[in-house]
């Protein structure tokens, strides 16, 4: 019932949502990310700690798992360089009810933040850059604590 | 012990390589010890680890503290805080 995935393949939402209604149960939650085309970025490249990566990311589905009554939880990540618009995560959560479902898939992508290895640059005209951490995505993370 | 060194981001880009075989002094026992040792190493270390409230770990692949002992540690990785999502 546990799917993570890391893949420099564009991420397939038909796909990932085929296999959250597996699961057979009523709710179904899902969260997309896209590349923001903030501030005339051109490109965003993901860099990631192979291993670690895949790890910290089934740790956080584990820990959504123990925590709600889910019937699946799927966390895809997408690495490489990418276009605004373009899906850079997806996490989808599957449970008899909505509320468990909508706060599973909130918890994961608030967890993704701050527990996984993941660095990201920006490609503008002006030039390239890392970007730096949101406190509010820190705050976000401890506020499942 | 030689250990295995892994740089991400604009720390490997700093230092000028994703990877290093090392084999530490016994007095660099924390990660802060053995990233003293390890700006003494070239030009690139230095300006990588010149700033240690910029830096995050992981030792064996699980994020760790500055003042984690680092004995016995095969794999090492030194980079900025992570921003994915």
């Amino acid at each position: 019932m546990i799917r993570v995935g890391v893949q420099t393949a564009p991420i397939d939402l038909a796909d990932a949502l085929a296999g959250i209604e597996a699961a057979g149960m009523g709710g179904i939650a899902s969260f997309t990310g896209l590349v923001r085309a903030d501030d005339g970025v051109a490109t965003l490249t993901l860099e990631h700690y192979p291993g670690m990566t895949e790890a910290a990311l089934q740790a956080v589905a584990e820990a959504a798992a123990a925590r709600w009554s889910l019937g699946a939880v799927t966390i895809l990540h997408r690495v490489g360089t990418m276009h605004p618009g373009e899906r850079i995560v997806f996490v989808g959560t599957a449970a008899a009810h909505r509320a468990e479902a909508l706060a599973a898939c909130s918890y994961c992508i608030d967890r993704l933040k701050t527990d996984a290895p993941f660095w990201k640059r920006e490609a503008t005209e002006a030039g390239e850059r890392w970007v730096e951490p949101r406190a509010a995505d820190d705050s976000a993370a401890r506020g499942w604590e | 012990m030689a250990v295995r060194l892994l740089y991400f981001a604009w720390v490997r880009e700093a230092v000028g390589i994703g990877e290093e075989m090392l084999d530490p002094p016994p007095e660099a026992a924390t990660l802060d010890a053995l990233i003293d040792w390890l700006a003494t190493l070239s030009a690139g270390h230095a300006t990588a680890f010149a700033d240690r409230t910029r830096l995050r770990a992981a030792v064996d692949q699980h994020f760790v503290a500055m003042d984690a002992p680092v004995a016995g540690a095969r794999e090492i990785a030194i980079f900025p805080p992570v921003t994915g999502g």
